[in-house]
Parts: C-alpha cells; sequence; structure tokens
C-alpha cells in the first residue's frame, strides 16, 4: 500500500543521507522524496512516498524516529490530507500537434511557462495520478524531457506536524 | 582560552572517563600531545586501532561505564569500524574519538583521509563531525548523553586537526537539550497493569531475558520479579547471567544452541514476557513455525522498533527496564499466586530437563565442553568469561553457569571474531584483580593476536583458554551437517607454537594434551600463575559438535540433539 510519510528534521549536514541510508540499508523503498527547509530555517520537513504492508510502515516509522536527528515522523496517508507534485514537461510543438498541446494543458489546468517556435514547456501541478494521466493522455513521442519534483504533502484541517 | 585538543581531554575528564583505548597519529597529534600533560585520563595503547573500540566495548560491557576510543583519521578510522558495527548491534555505550584531516582538506583526498561520518553512520546511533571548536564541548557532551541514553550504542565523534589547534573558552554543559532526542523512561501504567494481568491468568508462563536486561542494570529486579512469580527462565545469549544460571527457574539459554527445555517451554508457553530481548533469528528460528502456537506475549523494551518487529505483540510496554520493573514489582506482591496449572507446566519442563540435553559423547581426547566445565569449577563461577565466535562461544554459553550480569563478555549480534582477548583486556582494566577467562579457538585468537603484546605493556593477567581442533570448528560442523562432510576451508594448517608464541610475548604458555591435565593445568594457571597471561593450548576432539541444534531457517523445536546422532 502507497504512504505518505511526512518527516520533519534538523536541517543538518548529513541529515538527508540518514534517512535515505536507513530506507536502503533496511530495504524500504522509496518512490519519491522532497526536502526543504520550513519557515524555521533550522527545520527540514521531508515527504517520502512509500510503499509497504502496515506492519512494514509501523517499522519505517518506528526505524525514522530513532535517528537522532528527526524531530517527528507522521504518516500522512492515514488520514484526510493534500498532496501535490508539480511537473514540468518539454514538448515538441509544431504544425497540428502545437495546437493540440496547447489544448492538453488547458484541460489538465496546466500552462504553458516556455515556448519556442517549436518547443513548449508545461508547467502542471496535482497529485501523482493526475500528472500521469497527462502523461498517458499526450502522444508519447512528443514528450522531449520530463522533471517532477516528487511529492509533497499535508494534513487537512486542524492536523499539524510541527515542534 | 584552550586549544581545542585540550578541551577534548577536559571534557573526558569531566565525564569521569579513567581510560581511553587508542592509538596515535598524525591527526590526532595535538590531543595526544594534550594527554601527555595530565594524568587524570589514562591511555591504553593498543596494538590494532579495532582492538581499541572492542577493549572500550568490554570495559563498558563489564561494568556500567561508557567506553572510549581514540584513533587517528582514515586508516585509524575504517580499522574501528568492525569494533564499533560490534557495539551498535550489541547496543554497546562507546564514544569514540576521531581525528580528521584540516577541514580546508576535507573532500580534497588529502592523506590518511576518509569520510568518517559516512563510512560509519550505518553502524553508529549517531554521529558528528566538529566543524567549529566552539561546538567542540556540546558535541562531546552530546556523544555521552546519547551513547548511554535510551537503547545505548556508540557515538563517533569526528575532530579535524585545525579544530584541536583552535582556541575558545572551555565551559562543560551540565545538561543538554535535544529537541529531537527524548528517549522513554516510564512505561505505560495501564499497558503494565494488561501485562500484569496476563501473568495472573498464564497457565504455562514463560521469562524471556535478553541483553537489555544486562544494559539497564535491572537483573537485580528481574531476579526478584521472576521469584515471586516463580515462572520458569531463560536467557539468551546476551541476557546470560540475567537470572542466575544455578537457579532452579532457570531453564537454560534458549536459541539455536538453547537446551532442549528452553527452546520447548518457549515454543508452547501460553504467556511470554519478554524483557530487553528481541526475538532474533537465532532465538526463535523461523518465525512462522514459531507463530504456529497460540500465545500471548508480553514486550518490555526500551526501543520501540524491537516491538513487533519479527513477532506480532500483544502488551508492548516501551520504557526503561529498571523503572518498569519496578512498577510490575508493585504489582507483583510477594505472596504472587500464579494459576494452579503452573503446576502441570513445571511437571512438562521436568520431563524435558529429562532428556538431559547438554550431555555429550565421552573420548579419550579432551572434549571442549569439559574444559568449560571444569573452567567453572576451578573459578566457582566467579570468572568474566569472554569469547570469541564459534564452537568455543556456545560451549561457554552452555556449560559456563553465569549467576550475575556483566560476566558473560561476547559478541552475540555482529558475531565478530577476535573480540575475545581486546574483551578480556577491556575487562580488567574496568575490573582489575578479577579472574578473566578469554575462551577462544585457534581461529579467532588469531584476528588480534597482536594484543599479546598490550597485555604485556599492561600486565593484563588474562588466562587464554584456546578451545584447539585445528578446524574452524562452527564452519566444519555446518559442513559436516549440511554440505556432505566437503570441509571447504575450514582447516586450518600452519598454527604457531601457541605456547613458544606466548612466551615470545613475555607471557606464560602451556599445552594440555589430556583429560586428566584439563584441571591442573587450570588451577595452576588460577593459582600459581594468577598474576600471568597464560595462554592455554587445549588440544581438542575435533569432532566435537555443538548441541542442541535448531538448523537456520527451521523452526525451534526442529532441535538436532547430540543423542540423535
Amino acid at each position: 500500500m502507497r504512504h505518505i510519510v511526512s518527516i520533519l528534521l534538523e536541517n543538518e549536514a548529513g541529515a538527508l543521507s540518514r534517512v535515505a541510508g536507513l530506507f536502503s540499508a533496511r530495504g524500504y523503498n522509496i518512490e519519491t522524496l522532497t526536502v526543504a527547509p520550513t519557515e524555521d530555517p533550522s527545520l527540514s520537513r521531508m515527504t517520502i512516498v512509500t510503499r509497504g504492508s502496515d506492519e512494514v510502515l509501523e517499522q519505517i516509522t518506528k526505524q525514522l524516529n530513532k535517528l537522532v536527528d528527526v524531530v517527528k515522523v507522521v504518516d500522512l496517508s492515514e488520514s484526510a490530507h493534500v498532496e501535490r507534485e508539480l511537473m514540468l514537461i518539454k514538448v515538441r510543438a509544431t504544425g497540428k500537434d502545437r495546437e493540440e498541446m496547447k489544448r492538453m494543458a488547458d484541460i489538465f489546468r496546466g500552462r504553458i511557462v516556455d515556448a519556442t517556435e517549436s518547443i513548449y514547456v508545461i508547467e502542471l501541478t496535482g497529485s501523482s495520478a493526475k500528472l500521469d494521466s497527462l502523461f498517458a493522455a499526450l502522444d508519447g513521442s512528443l514528450i522531449l524531457e520530463t522533471v517532477r519534483t516528487g511529492v509533497s504533502g499535508i494534513g487537512r484541517g486542524d492536523r499539524i506536524l510541527k515542534v | 582560552m584552550i586549544s581545542g585538543a585540550e578541551i577534548v581531554i577536559r571534557c573526558l575528564q569531566e565525564e569521569k572517563v579513567e581510560y581511553v583505548f587508542g592509538y596515535p597519529g598524525g591527526s590526532v597529534l595535538h590531543i595526544y600531545d594534550a594527554l601527555f600533560k595530565q594524568e587524570q585520563v589514562q591511555h591504553i595503547l593498543v596494538r590494532h586501532e579495532q582492538a581499541a573500540v572492542h577493549a572500550a566495548d568490554a570495559y563498558s560491557r563489564s561494568s556500567q561505564k561508557v567506553g572510549v576510543a581514540l584513533v587517528t583519521s582514515g586508516p585509524g578510522v575504517t580499522n574501528t569500524v568492525t569494533g564499533i558495527a560490534t557495539a551498535y548491534m550489541d547496543s554497546v555505550p562507546m564514544v569514540v574519538l576521531t581525528g580528521q584531516v584540516p577541514t580546508a582538506y576535507i573532500g580534497q583526498d588529502a592523506f590518511q583521509e576518509c569520510d568518517t561520518v559516512g563510512i560509519t553512520r550505518p553502524c553508529v546511533k549517531h554521529n558528528f563531525l566538529v566543524k567549529d571548536v566552539k561546538d567542540l564541548a556540546i558535541t562531546i557532551k552530546k556523544a555521552f548523553h546519547i551513547a548511554t541514553t535510551g537503547r545505548p550504542g556508540p557515538v563517533v565523534v569526528d575532530i579535524p586537526k585545525d579544530i584541536t589547534a583552535q582556541h575558545c573558552e572551555f565551559e562543560y554543559p551540565k545538561t543538554v537539550q535535544m529537541r529531537s532526542y527524548n528517549p522513554v523512561v516510564k512505561g505505560h501504567l495501564g499497558q503494565i497493569k494488561k501485562g500484569v494481568q496476563l501473568l495472573q491468568e498464564a497457565k504455562r508462563p514463560l521469562v524471556y531475558a535478553g541483553g537489555g536486561v544486562i544494559l539497564s542494570d535491572a537483573a537485580e529486579k528481574l531476579t526478584e520479579l521472576a521469584r515471586r512469580l516463580g515462572f520458569p527462565v531463560t536467557n539468551t545469549l546476551m541476557g546470560l547471567g540475567a537470572y542466575p544460571a544455578t537457579d532452579k527457574q532457570f531453564v537454560g539459554m534458549l536459541g539455536m544452541h538453547g537446551t532442549y527445555e528452553a527452546n520447548m517451554t518457549m515454543q508452547h508457553a501460553d504467556v511470554i514476557l519478554a524483557v530487553g530481548a528481541r526475538f532474533d533469528d537465532r532465538v526463535i528460528g523461523n518465525p512462522d513455525h514459531f507463530g504456529e502456537e497460540p500465545r500471548k506475549i508480553i514486550h518490555i523494551d526500551i526501543d520501540p522498533s524491537s516491538i513487533s518487529k519479527r513477532v506480532k505483540v500483544d502488551v508492548p510496554i516501551v520504557g526503561n527496564l529498571p523503572d518498569v520493573l519496578d512498577e510490575m514489582l508493585k504489582l507483583v506482591e510477594p505472596g504472587f499466586k500464579a494459576q494452579p496449572a503452573l503446576a502441570d507446566w513445571w511437571k512438562q519442563i521436568g520431563e524435558w530437563r529429562g532428556r538431559d540435553s547438554l550431555k555429550y559423547k565421552q573420548s579419550e581426547l579432551i572434549m571442549p565442553q569439559y574444559v568449560i566445565e571444569k573452567l567453572w569449577e576451578v573459578t566457582a563461577g566467579e570468572a568474566f568469561v569472554t569469547s570469541d565466535v564459534g564452537q568455543h562461544q556456545m560451549f561457554a554459553a552452555q556449560y559456563y553457569k553465569f549467576d550475575q550480569p556483566r560476566r558473560w563478555i561476547n559478541s552475540g549480534g555482529l558475531g565478530t571474531m577476535g573480540v575475545g582477548l581486546p574483551y578480556a583486556m577491556g575487562v580488567l582494566f574496568a575490573n582489575p584483580g578479577a579472574p578473566v577467562a578469554c575462551v577462544t579457538g585457534e581461529g579467532s585468537i588469531q584476528m588480534c593476536i597482536q594484543e599479546m603484546s598490550t597485555a604485556r605493556q599492561y600486565n593484563l593477567p588474562i588466562k587464554i583458554i584456546n578451545l584447539n581442533n585445528g578446524y574452524l570448528g562452527m564452519v566444519r560442523q555446518w559442513q559436516e551437517m549440511f554440505y556432505n562432510n566437503r570441509y571447504s576451508q575450514s582447516y586450518v594448517t600452519s598454527l604457531p607454537d601457541f605456547v613458544k608464541l606466548a612466551e615470545a610475548y613475555g607471557h606464560v604458555g602451556m599445552r594440555i594434551e589430556k583429560p586428566e591435565d584439563v584441571v591442573p593445568a587450570l588451577q595452576k594457571a588460577f593459582t600459581e600463575h594468577k598474576n600471568d597471561l597464560v595462554f592455554m593450548d587445549f588440544i581438542v576432539d575435533p569432532t566435537a559438535n555443538v548441541f542442541p541444534m535448531v538448523a537456520a531457517g527451521k523452526g525451534l523445536t526442529e532441535m538436532i540433539l547430540a543423542e540423535d546422532l
């Protein structure tokens, strides 16, 4: 089962590698990982998307909590949450495809953030599934390059992950 | 203002460190110079950095104190990795100070540079790279705090050479607060009550005690609780001494080479009280087979990640063992009335005991088990026993009856060959004058044999019990049993003459080849040669195997007994 694990950790050199090292050492998988400092620059917020049974997730959470740099851990997918991922996708946009690309970007509520005579860069934000469905909708031969940020997530309502 | 090097030493003094085990080198020269100028912290010069860490490790295991090691950068650090990983697997509190190339050189492949924090990260509880001399004292304070609290473990502090040369004001913090590190102490009272309720209802109970009992100095409380309950008790390899082995409630060590009665009791218990133990593969064998029997498990541990890791637990209690056991003792009073069915359970256990699973074959040659039995007798069960890893380790665990905690010093988790001799050194620094036996084999002892020289320098009267069978015994046993007698690389040829070797290092050597010479040799070693290191080379029956045995991947009760063969 897919889980979104949110981690608050000390913004210190090496903290990221402690988390990444834990996942590889114990054979847990990482689908996406994003990390950046929070409004308090001494803290980083990390979001990891992983897959595993409830037992595996329990272990992941416990092992993460054991890391000295980790302040708090929460499995966002346990309750209501918002998840977003950003993707930039560079496509060939010539001839009749140019109009088609514009239309697809509009349908998915993406934005064209760069354009040349033959190329568009589309910016799209949403759940990972939404990003995937744009892939599915586009003619693969026209996709030149893609980059995704990985998932960021936050709990809905008054669920707050803070020190 | 004092230098970083002086700060390091002042911190160690503040922490009341008596001994630092180490080896000098380029990047720690300032620290060694600061060491030279004082007398409070004594430095023990080993012959290889691995031994420094092992000795610091055993210093800690055999006392309640923190072991401290000091090594130089690069190879000094890489040589410590085995020692650090060994301590990490067995949760031993230790602080390892490592030199590093000057900060400006880091990342430039400088001479004797390695990524210490990166290399040691997976085998430490935590590690630090000090980048500012102003952070040095607080970092060392944190290292001692982290090493000794919660589930203990080794902490590495990597100190670049320029930091040890810079100056700043010294103030050692009295306490340290870390928002990201707050280990639990008290157990949840509701959970403790639930656990006690289960103990009251138990018909076929078992107390299963592990290394956590020893590490947290909870042996006395555990023993008191077990006696009030009147339940059978088993100890893991790491838990030997947590409950007295000569007590009638003790059913022996459990696991791969546990007694028949311990494994049968574990498998068939309806309630297990697990205390500071972690249901590892060497203890319960195949977890699916173990899971076939219905039972309730109460698990007390300081580390939440040890709970429900391999076996689903019904009543988890996270907390410091002495605190949790205190709470339990309030609920389990001296007049505790167990279920009447407990009598039948003891009867059943008595039948299992009747198998006498530790009996071994008789031989014209010296049987290794016999040597350990006699060692126990000659030392009146009072010795500290260190061991290496292999058959001799299991024989020592099975036949030396440990009645006290912190007397059995071995590498249980990582299974590190070579620890025995440096462990014995560490024990003697923590317990000067105590009888210390290092039970080893001709394979293991050669992995750190250079420490015979350290033992000479510091006059450490270790009694080395070398169970010499000419084979890497445990490998040979598996090859005999599971590889159709194909003894691939397990026969050791060109062994040194250990008697001459011991003498060359300035010690006493003995070679014992006949069973009738075992006791006189041991007696001589522990009386006449009380103050000498004695290397006793026992030439033992090379066909002796360790039984009972649960083969890897088999169920806990699928034991092979000596009588089956």
